[in-house]
């Protein structure tokens, strides 16, 4: 029998062994995947696992791909800390940039950035609204979160998909169901790095991590509303006989996690998209709810867990376009490679010995 | 091995050792339980009293040492083989489906195949024998504490046990069903039946065991016949020195002082399926006096501690505190006015498990820093004071830390249950309202707990002491009353009421 001995102190030892075992782990058995489905084996390997920074410009399309993810994540700090199951973020990302974007169309001739600041504001509150939804029948009826939010994905998608193909269609646009272009000053630019120039899409919205992730570090571990959270989340009544308020706190952490979302939103559209379009995101609001926990809900971590997902996502997409490899193939890999990361924090965690039974 | 000595033992353990990681549960033990005897086990919480039993239920392998059934070795690797051995055993926590009927539930747990008309049969006949009451058709969920406690004991009686092992049989227990209780284990004791009787008090060992052995640090102290020794030295035996004399604080003598806190027909609806309703509970406690709230655990307990703390809310004139209705206010108000409570939980409810003491000092203190009442105060931790609080908390209470401002969950009940205690006197209340506070903490502590709230009574300050064990309720407080499903009797002065009294009043017979 195997018997799991919870570790007293934390071993870094494996702290820092048990990703790399992990890592190990997954390429091995990829390579023996990639062998049975009889391809190039090294050459597989290379595209899903360094291709991804090869270059300086793919470099920076790692950034670009983990931005969103980062940034919804960070808001799904908020809930997940609190034991609120927000699986809605896509939804809420979709909004937030709907909102900012039919804001954004209807001053078509400005240049000045007043209009960007005035759309994050609004995708903020247009995500925080989507996820108000579920934030109140939670609290006034006890309907469950993980439904209400999820649905109302759904509903999301449908109604961008609508008002894209009906009401902001841009009658130039040959019957597409696109929206009209973007006015400059809706428009995040790309970052023209001195000496070097433009470094694939990398764009100034990136930066915004840099500010947010050490300030929601800060408010989680130094504000009162931080600890609230985090007492909630862990121990409801004890929360309760701090005479912390469960309604308030279940309903802010929902609008902020949505906020985000849609602020993530924002900047996904605004500078790889330009227009509004049925599609404006890929899963991002479900893979950053992988990135969060991966990220294990600290700030710093979910920035590296969203770098390390979106690389596993680019290493996909090279190796589906050079070596025709489908993307179901190297999806296992991704599946793979949470699989042992967790696993590995078991080992972290545990003590892992095994006892002879007679 | 076949002299007449060892033809008397049902049972003996030599020399048996568990180990846990590094730590020794159990330092090789012997112990020699005879036909027909009701051997006491008696030591302090994590003497190595439950794993002792556990290896001999077959729930845990022993690390080393032997057990002689008969006088022939046996291994017993499960309860199943343990039951085919004739061992019983009814854990301190009831293992029953509150849904299903008794039958039922014997029905799951035999390991022969009947049918279910027959055993109800079989229960009847049983119940009947042994003076054991039941109704095999009746849901576990309709029946008192001290009937489902039979449930399980007849459970055991089905299968002819040669060894009935009780962990904390009496815990739950009124005394007139304690008194029950006895007379069925005499009787089962005279049949031939050994029992096991796992205890920490001392007097009632002294009543019904022939036999005690005494566990500390896993190992045993002494084994001795109960009538050769005395309860005071069994105590000391227990704890390993001298029970500190307390300066016994006598009770205080309040004649005039001030109202502190009134309940007028407080009702609250139950807080779970099996929870309880509360019924118009009305009750006042003056400044210096201790309101002891007795009654067997479920009876609207905790429901009674969440309407008090503010948990729940109803109307403002519910609870009125001096002249302030304060029926309809959170916890935190309540706090701010000089209130404080200890819930019966102390894991996960008067403290969170996974942070460390200072933050858990913070939890119920929060309110009182924010020095100026500006904005950056109420915001930020201000962790500087809560360190200074939870360092004198841990110092005034001698509480025992394995490191210093360890996590909560990694202090032992006892301890935990000093710091939380102290907690609640370091806020400097003028009512507390505390409920079970001494509930498996071992004797030293429990004592000490006491007198704290005997002192905080001398203070001039109101205590409301919900608790299930009737000794200390006699001991510390100035009225008792008692709650039973919901209800709460009217207040009596303490040297006016009998134990026979309130077992009345809680309903039992």
């Amino acid at each position: 029998m195997i018997e799991f001995t919870p570790r007293k102190i934390q071993s870094s030892f494996w702290t820092i062994l048990s990703p790399i075992i992990s890592i190990t782990i997954t390429i091995l058995i990829g390579s023996l995947i990639f062998k049975i489905l009889s391809y190039p084996v090294i050459e597989s390997l290379y595209q899903v696992f360094v291709s991804p920074f090869s270059r300086p410009d793919r470099i920076a399309d790692i950034f670009v791909k983990a931005c969103p993810l980062i940034i919804i994540g960070l808001g799904l700090i908020f809930c997940f800390k609190a034991n609120i199951w927000n699986i809605g973020a896509e939804g809420q990302f979709i909004l937030g940039a709907l909102c900012a974007g039919s804001f954004a169309l209807l001053f078509p001739e400005t240049k000045t950035y007043t209009l960007l600041f005035s759309m994050f504001l609004i995708g903020f509150v247009g995500g925080a609204i989507w996820a108000s939804i579920p934030a109140i029948l939670k609290v006034r009826l006890n309907v469950n979160e993980i439904l209400v939010s999820l649905m109302l994905v759904y509903v999301a998608m449908l109604f961008i998909d609508f008002v894209v193909r009906g009401p902001l269609r841009d009658p130039m646009s040959f019957g597409f169901p696109l929206s009209k272009v973007y006015p400059d000053g809706a428009i995040i630019s790309k970052v023209d790095f001195p000496f070097i120039g433009f470094l694939g899409q990398f764009h100034y919205g990136i930066f915004i991590i840099l500010i947010l992730c050490p300030f929601i570090w800060f408010f989680i571990n130094k504000t009162l509303p931080g600890f609230q959270i985090k007492i909630f989340g862990s121990s409801t009544r004890a929360s309760e006989f701090a005479g912390f308020n469960k309604n308030k706190i279940t309903f802010y952490v929902l609008l902020v996690s949505g906020g985000l979302s849609g602020v993530a939103g924002v900047i996904e559209v605004s500078a790889n998209m330009g227009r509004l379009q049925p599609e404006v995101s890929f899963g991002y609001g479900f893979t950053a709810i992988i990135v969060a926990f991966l990220g294990r809900l600290n700030p710093y971590g979910v920035v590296i867990a969203g770098i390390i997902i979106a690389t596993a996502k680019l290493g996909a997409d090279n190796a589906q376009m050079v070596l025709g490899i489908p993307k179901v193939v190297t999806g296992i890999f991704e599946g793979m490679l949470l699989f042992f990361l967790l696993a590995g924090e078991t080992i972290q965690k545990y003590k892992i010995s095994i006892r002879k039974d007679n | 091995m076949t002299n007449n000595l060892d033809a008397m033992t049902f049972i003996e353990v030599k020399n048996l050792s568990k180990t846990f990681d590094q730590f020794l549960a159990n330092d090789s033990i012997s112990i020699n339980i005879k036909k027909g005897e009701i051997h006491a086990l008696l030591g302090e919480n994590g003497a190595g009293k439950s794993t002792l039993v556990k290896c001999l239920y077959g729930v845990v392998k022993p690390t080393d040492g032997q057990i002689l059934i008969n006088g022939n070795h046996v291994t017993i690797n499960n309860p199943r083989e343990a039951r085919s051995y004739g061992i019983g055993m009814v854990f301190q926590h009831f293992s029953l489906f509150p849904a299903l009927t008794v039958s039922e539930n014997i029905l799951i747990s035999l390991d022969e195949k009947i049918t279910k008309k027959y055993l109800e049969d079989k229960i009847s006949i049983t119940a009947k024998q042994w003076s054991l009451p039941i109704e095999p058709t009746k849901k576990v969920l309709d029946l008192s504490v001290g009937e489902q406690q039979r449930v399980e004991i007849i459970r055991c009686l089905l299968q002819n046990p040669k060894l009935l092992i009780m962990d904390e049989p009496t815990s739950v227990l009124s005394p007139q069903e304690i008194n029950q209780l006895f007379k069925v284990l005499r009787k089962l004791a005279n049949s031939g039946c050994s029992i096991l009787y796992i205890s920490h008090k001392l007097n009632e060992i002294k009543q019904i065991a022939s036999k005690v052995t005494i566990l500390r640090s896993g190992k045993v102290i002494s084994s001795t016949s109960t009538s050769k020794i005395s309860t005071t030295s069994m105590a000391e035996k227990m704890i390993g020195k001298k029970v500190k004399k307390i300066t016994k604080i006598s009770k205080n003598r309040f004649v005039n002082s001030p109202n502190a806190i009134s309940i007028n027909n407080l009702d609250r609806k139950k807080l779970s399926q099996f929870g309880t309703e509360l019924k118009k509970i009305s009750f006042n406690v003056k400044y210096g006096e201790i309101l002891g709230i007795a009654g067997v655990a479920g009876n609207g307990q905790v429901e009674l501690m969440n309407a008090l703390s503010g948990e729940t809310l109803g109307d403002p004139d519910e609870i009125i505190f001096e002249d302030k209705k304060i029926g309809n206010t959170n916890i935190k108000f309540r706090r701010s006015l000089g209130l404080e409570f200890v819930p019966e939980e102390r894991n996960g409810h008067a403290t969170v498990p996974d942070i460390t003491l200072t933050e858990n000092t913070f939890l119920t203190f929060y309110n009182t820093y924010s020095k100026n009442n500006n904005f950056l105060d109420n915001i930020l931790l201000s962790s500087n004071m809560s360190s200074d609080d939870s360092i004198s908390i841990i110092n005034d209470n001698d509480v025992r830390c394995p490191y210093s401002n360890p996590l909560a969950d990694q202090l032992s009940g006892g301890n935990l249950q000093k710091f939380i205690v102290g907690r609640s006197l370091k806020a400097n209340p003028k009512v507390l309202i505390i409920s079970q506070p001494t509930w498996g903490v071992d004797i030293g502590a429990a004592s000490e707990i006491r007198s704290k709230l005997l002192l905080l009574a001398k203070a001039g300050k109101a205590i409301i002491l919900i608790s299930q064990d009737l000794d200390e309720i006699y001991e510390i407080s100035n009225k008792i009353c008692v709650i039973n499903n919901g209800s709460l009797s009217t207040p009596k002065i303490t040297s006016k009421i009998s134990a026979t009294d309130i077992g009345i009043l809680m309903g039992i017979n």
